[in-house]
């Protein structure tokens, strides 16, 4: 890689870091605004138009509150909690291909932070890691609940990767390969459009795992109704109870950024990515009928592509934000006996499904 | 034995059909009720007042704030009697009387007027006995405004800087005597 082309990558890094950041800003409003829609409520709208300024505001409540530690809290550990949770959310964004290539001349930009070939098994690997800021916390904080809530995220977290590992591990078998970018363009469709090509996004092929997966995925990023690491009613706040200030902000703000992740994850694994129906035929239209350049053509394509994503990622945000003011938590014993006994058994079956219709030559 | 209420009803423990045990019909169920609400929110108007902005409708006969009434001239109608104060309550009213001097015809409607008149919004009961007992109709209770809240307690006794109405006809309190479109304009003029 050339020196421009490095720092034109360095750009993009430093545009996902900033995106990221500003959605999980703003999935605090949306979340409070959503929550307020689905029971007939008005939600936050003092600060600024809309309340849009709402965010600002809690982020100069927590900047100004007190920096609590509890007595015989490990403060090494204490602070380092929030700081790991925040951090292993952060990178799991890099590797995602939020856009095909932008052609400027002699530059090619990849919308992708970094292309790495195990791009998916390194998303589930960060995941995995953020539950140690979880537990770290939890533990550093010298309180019974939030011990419980620490506890309670690292048994749900281990129970529910297994399914999701499962699940995904259908997907591989399609695909053959761990690229996230090779995933996405396997999904894309040929230039005639034809309605078959609808069959190429995953979820067509795998809707049982697509199923497991996202039930997973609510588990895997605390949400309701699987948030019982921070559950009030049992566990005060569970394992950020103790938590006061920023670092408290660095908890919540992980937690969306997760959501983030989870939803760009399953946007690219199974809905296509920055596939859109008819791009290749609106790419030759461009050319053809308006007399552009091809990479003009599909610089615009990318773009349309990259704003097909975000559609996608902000509509699973928001599914994630309506099951959460829909369905009530789940009790421990449920959560744990619908992770083991129902999800596993089921991602394995859909693991034979798809290997006996791979050998029978229906997908392929 | 027969229920007293007939609202009985005998409970069967049968067993879960698939679609229950599987769960997902039942979320896709509530989902859909969230999501009419949902729209029902984004598009109806909502039961929410807004407060400051939007206040709730007072009925006609509401007894809120004070205001002591000018007359058709523009004089202040208050005499100081004390009987408003006799009748209070709540002991909220207190004033302090004085005598009209020569040339102070055109504030003050008799010989002996008010010269501080105080109310405590915070004992005031707003029961409108006051109202009742003034013989010259000077002081009433607005259907359309209420004490706001402030944050020092000196700040809820009223002065006449803040009970007597406005100079100028066309603020004039809706409640208590109104002046007819003609008096209106000839104290325009006057005022002018």
């Amino acid at each position: 890689m050339t020196l421009p082309a490095l720092g034109w990558q360095g750009l993009v890094v430093l545009v996902v870091f900033g995106v990221s950041l500003l959605i999980a800003t703003y999935s605090t409003y949306a979340e409070r605004v959503i929550a307020a829609f689905l029971q007939d409520r008005v939600g936050p709208d003092r600060a600024g138009p809309f309340g849009l300024l709402q965010p600002l505001a809690d982020a100069v409540k927590l900047f100004t509150k007190e920096e609590f530690f509890p007595a015989g809290a490990n403060r090494a550990l204490f602070v380092f909690g929030p700081c790991l949770a925040m951090t292993t959310a952060l990178m799991s964004s890099a590797v995602i291909p939020f856009g095909n290539v932008l052609q400027f001349g002699e530059t090619a930009i990849h919308l992708q932070g970094i292309e790495i070939n195990v791009g998916m098994l390194y998303v589930f690997g960060m995941v995995s890691l953020g539950v140690y800021g979880i537990m770290i916390g939890g533990w550093a904080s010298n309180n019974k609940f939030s011990l419980l809530g620490a506890i309670r995220a690292a048994s749900q977290n281990i129970s529910y990767e297994l399914a999701m590992g499962l699940a995904l591990i259908a997907v591989l078998m399609i695909s053959g390969t761990l690229s996230l970018r090779e995933i996405t363009f396997q999904q894309s469709s040929a230039a005639p459009f034809v309605w078959q090509d609808i069959f190429n996004w995953n979820v067509m092929k795998q809707p049982l795992g697509f199923v497991i997966f996202i039930v997973c995925a609510f588990a895997e990023t605390n949400r309701t109704p699987f948030d019982l690491p921070e559950c009030e009613t049992e566990l005060i706040g569970g394992y950020h109870t103790e938590y006061s200030s920023m670092k408290m902000g660095l908890y919540l703000f992980a937690e969306y950024i997760n959501v983030f992740v989870a939803s760009a994850v399953m946007s690219v694994i199974y809905f296509g990515g920055f596939n859109f129906p008819f791009q290749y035929d609106l790419r030759d239209w461009l050319v053809s009928a308006q007399g552009l350049e091809l990479v003009t053509a599909s610089n615009i394509i990318t773009i349309l592509g990259l704003v097909g994503l975000f559609g996608k990622i902000f509509g699973f945000i928001f599914f994630f934000m309506w099951v959460r003011w829909t369905l009530p938590r789940f009790r421990y014993d449920q959560l744990m006996r619908l992770g083991w006994t129902i999800l596993i058994p089921l991602a394995i079956f859909n693991i034979m499904l798809t290997g006996g219709l791979i050998t029978f030559g229906v997908i392929k | 034995m027969e229920s007293l209420s007939n609202r009985a009803k005998v409970l069967t423990k049968k067993p879960m059909t698939l679609a229950e045990r599987a769960y997902l019909p039942a979320i896709f169920q509530g989902l859909s009720i969230t999501m009419q609400h949902f729209f029902r929110a984004a598009t109806k108007k909502q039961i929410t007042i807004r407060y400051p902005e939007e206040t709730r409708p007072f009925s006609p006969v509401f007894r809120g704030l004070h205001v002591l009434k000018r007359d058709e001239a523009g004089r202040e109608r208050c005499t100081a009697c004390g009987l408003c104060a006799v009748a209070c309550p709540a002991e909220a009213i207190t004033m302090v009387a004085g005598e009209r001097k020569k040339g102070e015809e055109n504030l003050y409607r008799e010989e002996k007027y008010a010269v501080s008149y105080e109310i405590n919004m915070l004992r005031c009961i707003f029961c409108g006995l006051c109202e009742e007992a003034c013989p010259k109709a000077a002081v009433y209770l607005q259907a359309d405004k209420m004490a706001p809240p402030r944050f020092e307690r000196d700040e809820f006794i009223y002065g006449k800087d803040r009970l007597v109405e406005p100079v100028t006809p066309d603020n004039r309190s809706k409640r208590g005597i109104q002046l007819t479109p003609e008096q209106a304009d000839k104290l325009r003029t006057q005022l002018a």
